[in-house]
């Protein structure tokens, strides 16, 4: 019923072309700035937005805003951490992550179709956080991706994130798969 | 009023009655038996041509129709309200799980699991997370009961389907090929009994004279036949996994596996989903012969490879007999 509505202010703004053809009903704005508010408190930034070198130090690539680990960026063989209680390294960019669980790369959370969550349904994103599975259905979700977290989140508030996430430049960037600890060669008897 | 809630709730005629009533909390309390051992005569026994693989688990199936089935669409059979399955899972001789399905409205099913007791006499309802650890399967290997929600990756969300209980699994015209195949067993329903007694209705009228069949030699049969039981309940373009346009569906299969995927095969710069003639690039295969967490397929309810199958689709995409050249 309400995306029945916004869809028809949405109409109703493009036909009166008021404003900009992209205004959104409030009732969405105000969902994309919670959702906004949330990823930034959340701390969503620190892993799925790269850091570069900047004259102070590393900073957030804001040109690649939550599009997670750079697909040029091709990590070499994780260092082997030995000494306990060392027992995880992270990249320079903090997207990739090396570990017991074996190598994980944060994931791309802008809308392109492809590479991202812009074939994703809000009704996808929730069976992820639900599932801990990796779209849902997949293998579990790979740590230091704080899943538990988020399923301490409302309902409302995964909805205000999700649509943030729909709401910003899609980034088209192909995050690499991850890698097992010890792969595992197929049986060739 | 205490028995007539539930049956309420089951019609869906309690007021504002969305959500399915809870799974009773002993599968004798679920109407599978009739005395403690003795299946009800009006749970018909049935087995899919097609099984899923459990890591090796015996299965049993049986099914409750209290009326017929709406057979129209051919690949999306509807089910009576009231309509449950049941399918119980035994390792080494010794009954570890039961499942059920149980339709209790127009569009809502119950999903539960029964793990059995000790002493063999009953199961008790497994909790909406699963049981991550029922039963040894293998030497240091154990069997986990799927939570409710992994339930509904395989069987659907809002449409949901009894996934052995199709034209096709239950085609007269059964593939002596399958893998791990169960053979028909006396009292065990076919499609011909589910017309005669009048279980099926509006299925088209040659449905017994031309039953479903996969199409193909009888290697390209067992093998796509296999793909659809154990992999396209997750691989099929009506659910689309997002990124992915893998479908395996025996229809779709060969022609959406053309591609090189996102997970290529460790060390095979030509890796492909599918690559005919070379099981070693093929990622299908790959990913089939696994049991690390992160590159096995299915990614649940197996820790064991199974096998025969990898034996089956290695020689089938070497021989590539679905290959008109090769
Ligand atoms: C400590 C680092 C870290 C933080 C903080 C973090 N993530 Fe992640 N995230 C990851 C990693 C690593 C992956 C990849 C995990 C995998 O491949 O299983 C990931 C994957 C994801 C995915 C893809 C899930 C899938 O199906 O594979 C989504 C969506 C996601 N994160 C959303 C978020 C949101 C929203 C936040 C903020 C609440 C967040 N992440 C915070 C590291 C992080
Ligand atoms: C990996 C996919 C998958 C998962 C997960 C799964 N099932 Fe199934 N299930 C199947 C397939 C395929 C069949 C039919 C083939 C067979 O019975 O061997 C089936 C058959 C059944 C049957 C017999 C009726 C029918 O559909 O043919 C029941 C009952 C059942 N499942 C219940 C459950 C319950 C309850 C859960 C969760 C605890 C569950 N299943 C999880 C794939 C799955
Ligand atoms: C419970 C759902 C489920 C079942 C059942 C399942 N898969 Fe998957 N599969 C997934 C998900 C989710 C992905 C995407 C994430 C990944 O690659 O791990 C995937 C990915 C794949 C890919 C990679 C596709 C690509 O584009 O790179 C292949 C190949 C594959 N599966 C084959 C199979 C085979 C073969 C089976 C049956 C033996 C199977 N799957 C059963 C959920 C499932």
């Amino acid at each position: 019923m309400t995306l029945n509505r916004s869809f028809l202010l949405a109409i109703l703004g493009l036909t009166l072309g008021t404003g900009t053809a992209q205004a959104a009903p409030p009732a969405q704005t105000k969902l994309v700035q919670h959702g906004a508010y949330l990823v930034r408190v959340a701390g969503c930034h620190d892993c799925h937005t790269p850091l570069k070198m900047g004259p102070k130090g590393p900073e957030p690539d804001m040109s690649r805003m939550l599009s997670g680990h750079p697909e040029g960026l091709q990590m070499p063989p994780a260092p082997k951490l030995t000494e306990a209680p060392w027992g995880w390294a992270g990249s320079l960019t903090m997207t990739a992550f090396s570990g017991p669980w074996g190598v994980s790369y944060a994931a791309n959370l802008t809308p392109d179709k492809e590479t991202g969550l812009g074939a994703w349904t809000e009704a996808q994103f929730f069976q992820m956080v639900r599932s801990a599975r990796h779209l849902g259905q997949g293998r579990a979700i790979l740590p230091p991706m704080p899943i538990q977290n988020l399923q301490a989140a409302s309902d409302a508030d995964l909805k205000a994130i999700f649509a943030y996430l729909h709401s910003i430049p899609a980034v088209k960037n192909k995050v690499p798969a991850p890698i097992a600890p010890a792969p595992t060669p197929i049986p060739m008897h | 009023m205490p028995t007539l809630l539930p049956a309420l709730l089951a019609l869906g005629a309690w007021p504002g009655a969305a959500k399915a009533p809870a799974p009773p909390r002993l599968l004798s309390q679920t109407g599978l038996y009739a005395a403690p051992g003795l299946v009800a005569a009006r749970n018909l026994p049935y087995a899919p041509q097609y099984p899923l693989w459990t890591d090796g688990a015996a299965k049993a199936r049986w099914i409750h129709l209290p009326a017929a089935i709406d057979g129209r669409d051919e690949a999306g059979w509807v089910f009576p309200v009231g309509t449950k399955a049941w399918k119980e899972f035994a390792f080494g001789g010794r009954k570890v799980e039961t499942r059920l399905l149980w339709k209790t409205g127009p569009g809502t099913w119950v999903f539960a699991s029964y793990a059995w007791n000790e002493a063999q006499t009953d199961a008790v309802l497994v909790p909406e997370g699963g049981l991550p650890d029922a039963a040894e399967v293998a030497p240091g290997l154990r069997h986990g009961i799927p939570s409710r929600a992994d339930c509904r990756d395989c069987h659907g969300q809002e449409r949901v389907e009894v996934l052995g209980f199709t034209a096709l699994q239950l085609s007269p015209d059964r593939d002596p090929g399958a893998l791990h195949g169960e053979p028909l067993r006396p009292g065990m329903i076919t499609l011909k009994d589910l017309v005669a007694r009048r279980l099926l209705r509006r299925a088209r009228p040659d449905l017994l004279s031309r039953p479903p069949r996969i199409a193909g030699d009888p290697a390209t049969r067992a093998a796509l036949g296999y793909l659809q039981a154990n992999c396209a309940t997750c691989h099929r373009a009506d659910r689309p996994i997002p990124g992915l346009d893998l479908d395996l569906r025996p229809a779709h299969a060969l022609r959406t596996t053309a591609g090189a995927g996102s997970f290529p095969v460790p060390g095979q710069p030509e890796s492909r989903i599918l690559s005919p003639g070379h099981p070693e690039r093929s990622a299908l295969l790959h990913r089939m012969g696994s049991r690390d967490p992160i590159a096995q397929m299915p990614p649940l309810g197996t820790v064991r490879v199974d096998q025969a199958a990898v034996d089956h689709v290695r020689r089938w995409i070497a021989d590539a007999p679905f290959v008109p050249s090769h």
